[in-house]
């Protein structure tokens, strides 16, 4: 596949209600400016981000896929954000033996203070993605 | 509802509570009391809730933007079942006690029907009168009829009037001219008509040849001319006329139902017309009868042409008529109440006064002697059939009288071709009936006058008259209308005369009407001076007929009066109408002398209109006097000084679709019955000019923070643009001039405000962030950052944001002429006090101006009979925060002293609590319960889904393309309705959410506005109102998480917008219809830690009805207040200490357990469950609603300067035991020196943060040994010296009882050297660098307050989370800042921040009505949001019930499937991952209402 300067990766984040979307209104209320490539979707936890959403995003196609928790520690139901971090190690593990670039998954835990950091993680992940090249597996889909 | 009933004593205290101020303090006092049960009056001067805060643009210490977090707030409090609004309202009087105060309640009109105004601004629209905007600090304009800002609750406009102008009401007819004069300024001059049409139906005519008493009351007269009403009038009545057809299209009058009823009007002059067309258009059949072969009575046949053109009277005659008004010429009605006979159903009597008399003198009847009322007519009827005039031509003519007709008779002869013409009469030439001009005006046309004489004769010779015989008199007055004067001897002659005209008064022609009408002498009719009616029932008169003649405006005022009383008379109604009497405005001088500075327009000397030359107008009947001009008639009504503020101009009444508005209002007065009053009147900034010499009010670009607030703000005056004032140049160099009437007792001000220093540094952080380019520097004498986490953001304003901080005096500011740059004047000190002289030059400069209580809030507090402080707040006593002068009253916020947001919204909540516990037992007796309209099952409907997208004024609109994502959303599927709207959470959205979702039958809402985590709430409550299940809502966050993330690609944030417009729909179009379970509150509060903070909190839950267990670590209550001895101005720190563990032990709610500790906590609001531990081991299940954070703080050990290595080394606290003890008992052994550093532990590495008491600790301390021993030498060295508020006085008192003060730069800390046996202290002195040494015979050493270390473990254990120096951290610093974001928690006392007694108190009483608020709901409701189980899934594999951290899964042997104990589950959604049959979903985030989303994301569209 054809890198192009012009690739804007697509990226679906799923962040937990109490800390990531939290900290990622406070970038809006400071104002952080960071790339417009990244798409939320809010739930209550990242524990209730399920393989399942994460696995539909990447074979639909998404560029990059973020999910945003509590630091360890902080979860608001007290271990979701372990969890979840259980979940995507193995999912990773298992994407890569399927052949899939299980790089396109990240997890970050922002808190509801941590709005510099939640813009600087969007800017991260979009520079990462861009280098990568479009997600193929929407093409491969296609055949 | 039953509040203003007299409540009976033995039912308890009224339930209520009147609030009084609804700025942020009084809104939040509003809702706690709301929330334990109580009703509230919430009463507010202006129009609008919000106070101060709503002008604020960002609040410090997190920029949040202060509208932002207050719009909830204010709509919650608008939305309030059991707060009522009283806008526009002011206390008058109390009476009664506490728990039944009775307090009456004068609101003023507001001229605005707030049920039916929908805020849309069409009035303000229409509206010529500008004001000075004062929410935008008077930097822009408003209308008359204005909103005080966009988000404004109650979201109506309001109308601000003074009262009817003077003008209006000298008016016989109350013609607005204040309204058609706002008008003609604005250049409106088709409007200027209607307005002047709505009461006069004769516009051109009364432009002519009123007598203008408006111009006789104008304010204008006041040291200078009247404005030329009549002038201006006239050109607006010619200006209509000379449009074409398509310009003065008359107003298409009201459709009118015919009312079947017959009226005749007998005679056409002013009177009867006026009548006619009223009765018109109250929609009767009207035919006026007119002797005349032509209409408009006198009008037309007693003035003369070049008075007033015959034309223009028949062009308002003809409007008349073509408003249906029948007229019949020619026809003399010599039986009037014959007509009641032929079929009318009343009659109005209009004829004037056309009979002329004559003195009984010999030779009156010669056929050359005529009378001015029938000369006058034939004048102009001459050339109408039968109607020729006396012929004067060649002639000499002698007037007989002094008054108008005699002048009009006299000067129509000359104009006749007269040889000569005079006239004589009674009175002396300066008494003459007829103004001094006219007679002038007589004059100079040639007349002779011939004043002061009585006439015996008019003489003939053969018939013809030759003269008029006379004798001069000396008048001495009239005695019943009749003259008293004596002859002079010696003067009879005889003035030669061909003609002789008499023009000595005129009388109605009553014919028959004097023998079948009572009548007045025989010669007026007899009225009801309020009705009109005559002696006939039926018929009806007025006008000169029934008063002799008067003028014109008179006749119309009659006219209107006839016509409303003959309309009553038809319908069977009482005729008499009750009198209103609006205020009229009375403008004092100095008032007057102040608007005429806002303009010059204002200035400029009166015009009259241009008058022909008296050689010319002596020579035809054309008109004398031409109209204005365009420029001259705006330039004349420019001068109007608007007495009413409102004009009355009735465009906004034309313009309201609503009908909203009512300029007839009356004040009302209400009479309340509370229980309780909290006074949260709030602050007003200083002026500006409080210091002449810092040029505000001067030089342009010195604006006050206020100004610049607003400046700053997106929605002010500039868009958000820093500008300056003078040129709008954007400002590179910014000067922020601190204590701007603060800590200045010259200016009588001798307090800090407080807040200053932190709304300087954020707005010029802020003004960075717009500019940056932008270099500040603020100006200040020291920095009070003494509240959490405001050091942190000084430092980083100072070391980040590039903000220069100058400690200094600024002694003056002077203008640069030329570039208007300001030059300040200032001095810089050494530590030792001595100045250095600088200049420097800026190109705007800010006044950080201080906060004062406002001149009506003092009154009211007068009114309310509570004492005031010496800068007129009302100040409360040492340790009884908010509590006032009089029993049953509190105060919270700035008006109490200078604070900030938190600080006011803690009062306020203190304030709550007292009240709530003053009237528990009244509590839910007068609230009501929100009643919501049935839901709507939408289980087998289509979704049908509504998009509603908010521009967020230009928050989200001025970035993205707010129409395009309207129609991209109108696309989407299910989406039946798509729209955008400016403020989506005003209230009239809101109610326009809820009329669309009935009348499109949405069953699915989409807001794309902002965060959920704010305004969800707001909108599912709004759509359940619709009858919606409130779980049928989707927020898109297009604000927090585009617009204002991607403000520099608009484009691209667009394009985002419709994705997540996208991804809502996509998810809302699944979404289901959720229950909400309820929860059992378990009716009683856990209280951690047994300091004040804790104790307080204990005895206010339990005296309001709750038991409470209030632990503590250590074996006995008291915490950190056992270390305090003395408090300030005197108050007893151990005293109420004493009296608070006495109250704690006297209290049966209260269980003590101490040495104890919690150890676990499970549960949830409503239903804790905790295990305490005491230090024996033994353990304690307790079970509770609420619970209440009071660890408390600790006394930071110093680790430097010695300390604990030498005992002449103290701390602060040490130092107070040791004068408790020690210096008391024996003064002789208190110290000589005494050295004391101020930030020992505070404002460094460890501890970044201002310890907040330290500085007043360290001043009362000071003064108690300069007490004990006045010879002693004590010296305090600091860094920034923060006494703020009135701890200010302290810091005035011990400077002039001589303590010493002395900064020290935190780079050269003090030193602490040995001196021989004893201590000395080392100081670098700034700027020099030098050094000085002070001895010491004891360092006391300001300590600070560090968190308590047990914090980290209590944090675990409540989830709660703690700032980076370990305090707790509150759910929100500004708005909550006693909550936890987690519910039924609460946080006091240094637990939160460090803070003084009172302020521990108030926040104390603070956290334990929010927890009432809780324990008094005995049930809450639980969300939906939880796990649930599809059975026909479920394989009983038992994974959830493994995972769910709170035991909310039961699968037991036997049962088939996992079930959902709901009120346990949280809605974590492990379970649901955890599921591999996806049996278990979370409610509200399904696995197809997510797995949509993700399509609608990488959708590509």
């Amino acid at each position: 596949m054809m890198r192009e300067s012009s690739f804007e990766p697509r990226i679906i984040a799923f962040l937990c209600n109490w800390c990531t979307y939290t900290g990622a209104d406070l970038a809006g209320t400071s104002r952080l400016q960071y790339p417009p490539n990244v798409r939320i979707i809010r739930l209550m936890c990242s524990g209730a981000v399920d393989p399942i959403y994460v696995l539909k995003a990447d074979l639909a196609g998404a560029d990059g896929i973020l999910i945003g928790g509590c630091h360890p520690g902080d979860c608001h139901y007290q271990e979701g954000n372990y969890k979840e971090r259980r979940r995507v190690v193995a999912l990773k593990q298992i994407l890569k033996d399927a052949g899939y670039d299980e790089d396109r998954i990240w997890i970050r835990w922002i808190s509801a203070s941590e709005g510099q950091r939640f813009a600087e993680a969007i800017r991260e992940i979009t520079v990462a993605m861009k280098e990568k090249g479009p997600n193929p597996a929407k093409s491969e889909w296609a055949i | 509802m039953t509040s203003s009933m007299p409540q009976d004593k033995e039912k308890g205290p009224v339930g209520a509570v009147l609030v009084v101020g609804a700025g942020i303090g009084g809104m939040q006092a509003s809702l706690d009391l709301a929330e334990v049960g109580l009703k509230v009056y919430l009463l507010e001067r202006g129009p609008a809730i919000g106070g101060t805060m709503a002008q604020l643009d960002k609040t410090f210490p997190t920029n949040d933007c202060s509208m932002c977090i207050m719009s909830p707030k204010l709509v919650e409090v608008g939305r309030h079942l059991n707060i009522e609004i009283l806008t526009t309202a002011d206390i008058e009087d109390i009476s009664g006690e506490p728990g039944d105060f009775r307090v009456k309640v004068r609101q003023r009109p507001r001229y605005v029907n707030l049920a039916a105004c929908t805020g849309c601004g069409d009035c303000a629209a229409a509206c010529p009168v500008s004001r000075l905007d004062e929410f935008n600090g008077g930097l822009s304009q408003r209308r008359a009829v204005y909103k005080a800002y966009p988000q404004a609750i109650p979201n109506a406009y309001a109308i601000e009037k003074l009262g009817v102008s003077p003008c209006r009401n000298a008016c016989p007819i109350n013609q607005r001219a204040q309204g058609y004069l706002a008008l003609v300024q604005a250049g409106r001059f088709a409007d200027a008509y209607r307005t002047i049409k709505e009461d006069n139906p004769f516009p051109s005519i009364c432009g002519r040849v009123c007598n203008h008493r408006c111009e006789d009351e104008c304010s204008r007269n006041e040291g200078a001319t009247p404005v030329n009403i009549m002038g201006v009038k006239r050109f607006v009545a010619d200006w209509w006329w000379s449009q074409d057809a398509s310009v003065c299209k008359p107003v298409e009058p009201a459709a009118r139902p015919a009312s079947g009823k017959k009226i005749a009007v007998v005679g056409s002059g002013p009177a009867g017309l006026t009548c006619a067309l009223d009765l018109v258009r109250k929609g009767h059949t009207v035919t006026v009868f007119e002797a005349l072969p032509v209409a408009g009575g006198m009008m037309r046949v007693g003035v003369p042409e070049y008075r007033l053109p015959p034309e223009v009277v028949q062009r308002e005659v003809n409007d008349i008529l073509a408003e249906g008004v029948q007229l019949e010429l020619n026809r003399r009605v010599e039986d009037v109440p014959a007509l009641l006979k032929q079929g009318f159903d009343a009659v109005f009597v209009g004829i004037g006064a056309h009979q002329g008399s004559r003195l009984p003198i010999p030779g009156a009847s010669l056929p050359q002697v005529t009378l001015a009322t029938d000369f006058l007519a034939q004048v102009s009827l001459r050339g109408q059939n039968g109607h020729g005039s006396i012929d004067v031509s060649g002639k000499k003519v002698l007037v007989l009288g002094g008054g108008n007709v005699a002048i009009d008779a006299a000067m129509s002869c000359v104009r006749l071709g007269a040889a000569w013409v005079g006239m004589s009469c009674l009175e002396s030439r300066a008494k003459m009936p007829a103004h001094d001009w006219e007679v002038r005006d007589a004059e100079e046309e040639g007349i002779q006058v011939f004043p002061a004489r009585t006439f015996k004769e008019v003489t003939q010779v053969g018939g013809q008259v030759s003269g008029v015989r006379c004798v001069q008199v000396d008048l001495h007055g009239f005695v019943d209308g009749r003259p008293d004067f004596t002859e002079i001897a010696g003067t009879e002659e005889v003035i030669p005369a061909d003609v002789v005209i008499f023009a000595i008064g005129q009388a109605p022609q009553l014919g028959q009407l004097k023998d079948q009408l009572e009548t007045a002498r025989g010669w007026y009719l007899k009225v009801d001076p309020v009705t009109l009616a005559t002696s006939l029932p039926g018929i009806f008169a007025g006008g000169d007929v029934v008063t002799g003649t008067t003028f014109i405006v008179d006749a119309i005022a009659a006219g209107h009066k006839a016509a409303g009383s003959i309309d009553r008379y038809l319908a069977g109604k009482e005729m008499k109408l009750e009198a209103v009497h609006p205020p009229v405005v009375e403008l004092e001088e100095l008032e007057v002398r102040q608007r005429l500075l806002s303009s010059p327009a204002l200035q400029a000397d009166r015009q009259e209109m241009q008058k022909r030359p008296a050689a010319q107008r002596r020579l035809d009947f054309a008109e004398v006097y031409a109209g204005f001009s365009e420029e001259e008639a705006r330039a004349e009504a420019a001068r109007c000084l608007g007495c009413g503020i409102c004009s009355e101009c009735l465009q906004c009444v034309y313009a309201c679709r609503a009908n909203a508005i009512d300029h007839n209002m009356p004040a009302r007065t209400l009479e309340l019955s509370v229980g309780a009053i909290v006074l949260s009147p709030g602050l007003q900034p200083m002026p500006g000019d409080i210091k002449p010499e810092y040029g505000y009010g001067v030089y342009p670009n010195v604006v006050t923070s206020l100004e610049f607030e607003r400046m700053l703000s997106a929605s002010g005056p500039f868009g958000g643009v820093v500008q300056r004032p003078s040129d709008s140049r954007h400002p590179k160099k910014v000067a922020w001039i601190q204590c701007v009437g603060s800590r200045d007792e010259r200016c009588g001000q001798g307090y800090c405000s407080s807040v200053c220093c932190m709304y300087a540094t954020k707005e010029a952080v802020i003004a960075r962030e717009h500019d940056p380019s932008i270099q500040p520097t603020i100006f200040y004498m020291d920095i009070r950052a003494f509240g959490k986490g405001f050091d942190a953001y000084v430092e980083r304003a100072e070391k980040e944001q590039g903000v220069r901080y100058e400690r200094c005096m600024v002694s003056a500011v002077k203008e640069v002429p030329g570039s208007r740059n300001l030059r300040l004047i200032y001095a810089t000190f050494g530590s030792d006090g001595r100045p250095t002289g600088h200049e420097d030059e800026f190109d705007l400069v800010v006044l950080s101006t201080g906060l004062k209580p406002t001149a009506e809030a003092q009154e009211t507090a007068r009114r309310l009979g509570i004492d005031l402080n010496e800068y007129g707040f009302a100040e409360s006593p040492g340790f009884h925060p908010t509590a006032s002068s009089r029993p049953g009253i509190y105060v919270a916020g700035a008006f109490s002293e200078p604070k900030d947001i938190p600080e006011t919204v803690i009062e306020a909540s203190c304030a709550a609590s007292f009240a709530s516990a003053d009237l528990a037992a009244g509590r839910g007796t007068l609230t009501r319960q929100m009643v919501y309209p049935a839901e709507r099952d939408v289980s087998e409907e289509e979704p049908r889904v509504g998009v509603f997208v908010c521009h967020c004024g230009i928050n989200i609109g001025g970035v993205v393309n707010v129409p395009e994502v309207v129609d991209f959303a109108r696309a989407l599927p299910n989406v039946v309705y798509a729209e955008r709207n400016l403020y989506t959470c005003s209230q009239d959205t809101q109610e326009k959410i809820t009329r669309v979702i009935q009348e499109q039958g949405l069953n699915r809402v989409v807001v794309a506005s902002c965060t959920p985590r704010t305004h969800e709430p707001l909108f599912q409550d709004t759509i359940r109102q619709a009858g919606l299940n409130r779980y049928l809502f989707e927020l898109a966050n297009l604000r927090e998480q585009d617009s204002w993330v991607h403000r520099g690609s608009p484009e691209v944030a667009t394009h985002k917008a419709m994705q997540l417009v996208a991804m809502a729909v996509a998810k809302a179009r699944r979404l289901r219809p959720l229950q909400r379970g309820t929860l059992k509150v378990e009716p009683s509060a856990l209280v951690i830690g047994g300091g004040l903070a804790g104790m307080t909190a204990a005895l206010s839950i339990a005296a309001q009805g709750f038991a409470v267990t209030l632990i503590e670590r250590q074996d006995r209550l008291g915490g950190n207040l056992r270390h305090i001895y003395t408090g300030l101005e005197g108050s007893d720190p151990q005293a109420l200490l004493e009296d608070t563990i006495r109250r704690v032990s006297e209290e049966p709610r209260i269980t003590v357990l101490l040495e104890s500790e919690v150890v676990e906590i499970k549960g949830y609001v409503g239903q804790f469950q905790s295990t305490i531990e005491n230090r024996q081991q033994a353990r304690w299940e307790v079970h509770h609603g609420v619970v209440i954070v009071a660890t408390g703080g600790q006394e930071i050990r110093p680790r430097s300067y010695s300390y604990g290595e030498l005992e002449q080394v103290v701390t602060q606290r040490e130092l107070e035991e040791r004068i408790q003890g020690d210096f008391r008992q024996n003064p002789a052994n208190t110290p000589e020196s005494v050295v004391m550093v101020q930030c020992v532990g505070s404002r460094d590495e460890k501890h970044p943060y201002c310890s907040r008491i330290c500085c007043t600790q360290a001043i009362k301390n000071a003064l108690e040994i300069k007490k004990l021993s006045p010879r002693a030498r004590v010296t305090i060295l600091y860094r920034d010296l923060r006494s703020y508020g009135f701890r200010e006085r302290l810091y005035r008192q011990a400077r002039q009882a001589g303590v010493m003060f002395l900064q020290y730069d935190p780079e050269n800390k003090p030193k602490v050297t040995r001196n021989g046996h004893g201590l000395q202290v080392e100081l670098v002195i700034q700027p020099e660098k030098e050094k000085a040494t002070f001895p010491a015979d004891l360092i006391v050493l300001s300590a600070g307050i560090e968190a308590e270390p047990g914090n980290a473990a209590l944090s675990r254990l409540l989830k709660l989370p703690l700032t980076a120096e370990g305090f707790f951290l509150e759910a929100h610093v500004k708005l909550r800042p006693v909550d936890f974001a987690a519910d039924g928690v609460f946080l006091c006392g240094l637990a939160h921040s460090p803070r003084a007694v009172d302020e521990t108190i108030a926040q104390a009483q603070a956290a334990s009505v929010r927890a009432v608020a809780l324990l008094a709901k005995k049930e809450l409701t639980a969300t939906p949001i939880i796990a649930s189980v599809n059975p026909r899934l479920c394989s009983a594999c038992g994974l959830c019930v493994e995972i769910c951290p709170y035991g909310a899964r039961r699968l037991e042997p036997g049962m088939k499937y996992a079930e959902v104990i709901d009120v346990l589950c949280q809605g974590c959604g492990a379970c649901v991952v955890a599921c591999p049959n996806k049996a278990s979903q979370q409610r509200g985030f399904e696995f197809l209402q997510i797995s949509a989303m993700i399509d609608a994301a990488v959708e590509n569209i």
